[in-house]
């Protein structure tokens, strides 16, 4: 028996079935007279990889930037689970739920690669000044409880002899690899994961995919993935929203998307 | 092949995260150890105590507690002295207050002045960084010195305007002012020392230290992973500040025995930045190779010709110290910018595979 490719219609049904997670309602940022973003809504579903792509200086950044808190956007609403909010710390979006990882790696480069995951587990910790500086009782249990469930990433990610390197010694792939591993020890229900792919070669790339597919799959976590590399954005994703110059030009499964004439026009070009 | 760390195999967390997971390691600091309680004091003569152990150690104590800030939370800090100050001045307060009290407890508790001063000053840092933060410590060592010019409560309206350490003891053994055995002074400084830098290495190795090195590796990623960077910097400054209040305690009650406003002038700032940076910054130990680099060596060069038998006369001697301590400077810092704990970690990773290169 050979594995059929879902049809269009069992794709969007299956698409049309899922919980909403994150839902964004008319939100615009500007800087000063820039529009980063104008009356955008989209909504990210519960278990979905959920693609946000278009040209450079689109607003992709911004738009991630504006779902963990980063930037405050003017107008518009976002609910998160079920909880309403415009603007909030990053810091608290973490508490929420909401993880990311960077354009250009954001690892603190002076840190061992176990040290960079650990520290993606920082607001979980709460042992206090006084059992820390003995480092022992309490301070040491939460130590080596926190050490297993970064071990169990570790694991899954495949970087287990890169554990004592200091991540700034590292090649470029295996960077982003611990960047996505500190992401995850954070245990996110929503992960952003900001251009995974970008400069690397296609055996990372295919190691990437495997790896976003993966947690996924077996986490269950909730991806909002911005990727310049259409192969892998089209494969990957169960819906893609396409934005140009801030405003959204297309919403949908990617196969409905593709051939979405203004899309075409945006990433060829025409003339606005 | 003394250092070899093969078939050391670890089989839970809690022994791979030990304090020292290589058993040399640990002889190592066992030998130290040794050497600082019972090697030294079975030889030192006073003048040994007076100039080379007692303040090794003190300004080892100021250089961990900027390296606090510095070194693993990447604030820069020129108001060491000036904290150090605070925490000298908060201790003869409370000790004259409070005649009864324990002088360790008036000790830690002065601390936590410095501590306060220094969160207070340490504000800025939520908005500004690198130079000009700098710059705005710089403003608070200014301000402390004068400070302790001009608040004549501060030196009980002492006509000389100094604070002097009047006699202190613990249970019976004198500790403190001129009748103090330099022995005893020693072993209370190095205990005090002891203490705080094994706190300090526990807590560098664990959550705070991760969420200072976090902020001072990439301070936007930090708040992403949802790191408070408010909490974070403050808690840097008030752990720093402590330490360094410490210090300048211990300075003045178990060394100098006695200080004016100026003692915490910018010169012991500057002295304390160039320890923690030439010893290491974002390193413990460092902090001890630092401090003996820049405050032992020069003594121990003054006493070199005459130990030798040469007739050098003492300014000349004077003029040779600084220019062997300023290029030996230079040259660890060509060799190796990151500091002489660096140093240290690379001679560590060749002993470990020699007599092999790999």
């Amino acid at each position: 028996m050979t594995v059929m490719d879902p049809t269009l219609e069992e794709v969007k049904k299956r698409a049309e079935e899922r919980e909403v997670l994150l839902d964004l309602e008319n939100v615009s940022l500007s800087f000063g007279g820039v529009k980063a973003i104008t009356n955008i809504s989209f909504n990210i579903k519960k278990g979905e990889i959920r693609a946000i792509i278009g040209p450079n200086g689109a607003g992709k950044t911004s738009m991630l930037n504006v779902i963990n808190g980063f930037y405050q956007p003017q107008e518009g609403v976002i609910t998160f689970n079920g909880e309403k909010r415009r603007s909030m710390k990053p810091h608290l979006a973490v508490s929420q739920g909401i993880a990311r990882t960077f354009q250009n790696v954001a690892l603190f480069k002076g840190m061992s690669t176990l040290d960079n995951i650990m520290a993606g587990r920082a607001t979980r910790m709460k042992q206090n000044l006084f059992w820390q500086m003995l480092y022992w009782g309490p301070a040491q249990r939460e130590e080596i409880e926190h050490r297993k469930k970064v071990e169990e990433i570790i694991d899954f990610l495949e970087i287990q002899h890169i554990r004592r390197t200091p991540v700034g010694t590292l090649p470029y792939g295996l960077q982003k690899r611990v960047e996505l591993a500190r992401a995850l020890a954070m245990e996110p229900e929503l992960l952003l994961l900001d251009e995974p792919m970008a400069g690397m070669n296609l055996e990372e790339k295919e190691d990437m995919s495997r790896f976003i597919l993966d947690v996924n799959d077996q986490l269950g976590t909730t991806i909002a993935l911005i990727e310049h590399d259409m192969g892998v954005v089209m494969d990957l994703s169960d819906r893609v929203v396409v934005l140009d110059y801030g405003r959204k030009i297309a919403d949908g499964v990617p196969e409905e998307v593709q051939s979405n004439p203004e899309v075409i026009d945006a990433y060829l070009g025409v003339s606005h | 092949m003394f250092y070899r760390t093969s078939g050391q195999f670890k089989t839970t967390y809690e022994s791979d995260q030990a304090l020292f997971p290589i058993k040399q390691d640990m002889v190592l600091l066992v030998v130290i150890l040794a050497a600082m309680y019972v090697i030294f004091p079975m030889f030192a003569s006073e003048f040994t105590y007076k100039a080379l152990l007692v303040p090794v150690l003190i300004y080892s104590l100021a250089s961990l507690g900027l390296n606090i800030l510095t070194g693993y939370a990447g604030q820069l800090s020129l108001g060491t002295a000036g904290f150090m100050g605070v925490g000298a001045y908060a201790c003869y307060k409370i000790t004259t207050i409070f005649p009864e009290m324990n002088i360790i407890v008036a000790l830690f508790l002065s601390g936590f002045f410095s501590a306060a001063v220094g969160v207070a000053f340490g504000l800025p840092s939520l908005r500004i960084k690198g130079f000009y933060l700098a710059i705005a410590t710089l403003a608070s060592q200014f301000f402390l010195v004068w400070l302790f010019e001009k608040w004549a409560w501060l030196y009980n309206y002492n006509a000389s305007g100094a604070i002097e350490v009047r006699t202190m003891d613990i249970f019976g053994l004198v500790v403190t002012g001129p009748n103090a055995s330099p022995m005893v002074q020693y072993y209370f400084v190095l205990g005090i020392v002891s203490v705080v830098t094994f706190a300090m290495i526990n807590l560098t190795r664990g959550r705070y230290g991760r969420t200072w090195k976090a902020v001072r590796d990439m301070d936007i990623a930090a708040e992403l992973v949802g790191i408070n960077l408010m909490r974070a910097k403050l808690s840097a400054f008030a752990v720093s500040s402590y330490i360094v209040g410490i210090a300048g305690a211990l300075m003045v009650f178990f060394w100098k025995g006695a200080a004016e406003p100026n003692l915490f002038d910018i010169p012991m700032s500057f002295q304390i930045v160039f320890i923690a940076i030439i010893g290491g910054l974002g390193s413990v130990m460092g902090n001890f190779l630092g401090a003996i680099l820049i405050v032992a060596l020069p003594v121990v060069l003054n006493l070199l010709p005459e130990m030798l038998g040469l007739s050098i006369g003492s300014a000349t001697m004077e003029h040779v110290n600084v220019m062997v301590v300023g290029s030996l400077i230079i040259m660890f810092l060509i060799v190796e910018p990151h500091g002489l704990a660096r140093f240290w970690a690379l001679i560590r990773e060749k002993l470990i595979i020699w007599p092999f290169p790999h």
